[in-house]
């Protein structure tokens, strides 16, 4: 993943935001036991309120450590959390790759998710960032970090499916 | 006392029973008004935070009793206050930042401004302005700074952490919480300096009670909560112990884990899982600390604001911020403890992938008590049923009962008289 001349080569951009694209349409389209699979064998994944990260605080709403750990998630957001079901539309516009560093690429970018239960109003359910290290891995573009920095301090209820 | 848009007290529970409340009783505006005057701002302490969130002198955290916002403060000789966060001259609620710290609070509005303990020290054009050579304006002679402070609230710290109550003839905190519930507290704070983690937040729709009965109803968990099923944290088959305060409003549920998988108090439980086996068993990576004393397990309900909760090595504080009849806010302060090691930190981070608004125990707690709003805005006319083990209230050696729930329902109908 080498930068030619400093410049970001634009098909690694292209790629980049593929990812994106593909991530999200795994989670709007309820896909979750594709999820992890968007993820390293040792990836880290954390959901954290902004203050806790302008803060320095340590605490995530989520946090995970391994691809293992996003399976365990699936399964019980899926077959243990007593929920009312909702479907999830995730918004990501500003993708920036923001630097190349050892093989891997550093991208940011906003996220919107709104939240549809059944009959009812649509609403801005969690808003935020994304900082992301992504690397190649068996031949396609996988997260080996995201870290989701959401401005929605305030938890509508509750988080079930991964954002 | 009751407010004239209420219907006479009995009416609305006309039998003794503590065990049927009435679905008004989470729903009617009028008696929610009440219940703020009766249990938040009179005769009870709130909780307002940790001593470890505003460590150094002008350290302040804005935070809320009942729905009145209020700043805890570290004074500059070291002492806290609680002070009201309104301008004492147009009202503005002047503290708009979380956390912070300061030397004054100073009004944006006219440059009012105070002391740390709530003291009005500065007044602008007080004395007036000479304009063209003549005085004009300022304050009549006769004002008073003195008379024109902040409110300022009764303060009590016990072993780390604060509570302040509006009510300066409140009985003293170790009174209040009572004998009972007391060694449970002290369990958990004995004097330790503690370490915030860091905090989540939720908005629930449904009463500021039901959260209090959930962590006082120990027949859920092990039934609703699929993980404390299947690997033990938490179910009909574990020692276990309830206590209550004399006056049923605070409780301790305690209860010690055992080994999970298949049983007699599995047996007929849909959410147990027999073959969950987890990709990554990190998040369950319990060890047992020196001063569990044996209970794995301990949630104190601190009545009316706040529960204490030890699960294995999870420890957290999770204040509760009524918004109204139908909803209220739910704030989770993740602690640990000055001498943890670096693991034992992880441990609890780890940990807290169970608890607070995703978590794997606590996500649907969220869910049901917006479930149980729903039906009681259905039906005011019904009323819950809570009587397992039986109509009456009292500490028991098991967790097959609803006598806490009954415990702060017959504590509530006193001071409600109704
Ligand atoms: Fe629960």
């Amino acid at each position: 993943m080498d930068a030619p001349g400093g410049m970001i080569d634009v098909a690694l951009r292209l790629e980049v935001q593929d990812l994106y694209a593909a991530y999200s349409a795994c989670l709007d389209h309820g896909a979750l036991e594709e999820w992890p699979d968007f993820f390293t064998e040792d990836c880290v994944y954390r959901l954290v309120p902004r203050e806790n990260f302008d803060r320095g605080l340590p605490l995530a709403t989520l946090a995970f450590e391994s691809r293992g750990m996003l399976k365990d998630r699936v399964y019980g957001a899926t077959q243990t959390l007593f929920h009312q079901p909702y479907y999830q539309r995730h918004l990501v516009s500003g993708i920036r790759v923001t630097g190349i560093e050892g093989g891997a690429v550093r991208a940011e970018a906003n996220y919107l998710v709104v939240r549809t239960r059944k009959n009812e109003l649509s609403e801005v359910f969690n808003c935020g960032r994304y900082v992301d290290r992504i690397v190649r891995d068996a031949g396609r573009l996988r997260f080996a970090e995201k870290l989701c920095v959401f401005d929605s301090e305030l938890i509508p209820n509750s988080i079930i499916y991964p954002v | 006392m009751n407010a004239p848009d209420r219907e006479p007290a009995s009416d609305l529970w006309p039998d003794p029973l503590v065990s049927r409340v009435p679905y008004r009783v989470y729903t009617d505006p009028g008696l929610y008004r009440e219940e703020l005057e009766r249990f938040f701002y009179r005769g009870h302490w709130c909780y307002v935070g940790l001593e470890a969130e505003v460590p150094n002198p002008g350290d302040f955290k804005r935070t809320m009793i009942g729905e009145r916002s209020v700043i805890l403060v570290r004074a500059e000789d070291g002492s806290l206050a609680v002070v009201e966060n309104h301008c004492a001259h147009r009202g503005a609620r002047f503290c708009q930042r979380e956390f912070g710290t300061a030397k004054r609070f100073v009004c944006p509005y006219h440059q009012w401004n105070y002391d740390l303990k709530g003291n009005l020290v500065g007044v602008p054009f007080r004395q007036g302005f000479v304009v063209e050579g003549r005085k004009v304006g300022g304050m009549p002679p006769d004002f008073d700074m003195k008379a024109h402070g902040l409110t300022r609230l009764r303060v009590q710290s016990h072993n780390g952490v604060v509570f302040a109550s509006f009510d300066h003839g409140v009985p003293d905190l170790r009174d209040y919480l009572g004998p009972e519930v007391m060694p449970w507290y002290e369990r958990v704070f004995d004097g330790r300096r503690l370490v915030v983690l860091g905090y989540s937040r939720q908005r629930i729709p449904g009463n500021w009670k039901l959260m209090q009965e959930n962590i006082k109803d120990p027949y859920h968990p092990g039934l609703l909560h699929t993980w404390f099923v299947t690997f033990g944290l938490w179910r009909a088959d574990q020692r276990s112990q309830m206590v209550l305060d004399a006056h049923g409003r605070h409780a301790a549920m305690i209860s010690r884990r055992n080994q999970g998988g298949e049983g007699e108090a599995t047996r007929g439980v849909a959410s147990f899982r027999q073959n969950m086996k987890l990709h990554d068993e990190r998040v369950l990576d319990v060890v047992p600390e020196p001063w569990w004393n044996g209970p794995t397990v301990t949630m104190l309900t601190l009545f009316p604001s706040v529960i204490v909760q030890q699960q294995v090595n999870s420890v957290s504080t999770r204040h509760i911020v009524p918004r109204g009849p139908g909803v209220f806010d739910f704030h989770w302060t993740h602690f640990g403890f000055a001498d943890d090691t670096p693991e034992m930190t992880r441990r609890r981070l780890r940990q807290a992938n169970l608890f607070g608004p995703a978590g794997y125990v606590s996500a649907d707690d969220g869910e049901v008590i917006e479930m149980q709003q729903q039906g009681f805005v259905q039906d005011p006319a019904a009323r819950t049923l809570s009587e397992l083990g039986g109509r009456d209230v009292g500490p028991t050696d098991h967790m097959v009962t609803e006598t806490l729930i009954r415990g702060l329902y017959r504590y509530w109908r006193g001071v409600m008289e109704v």
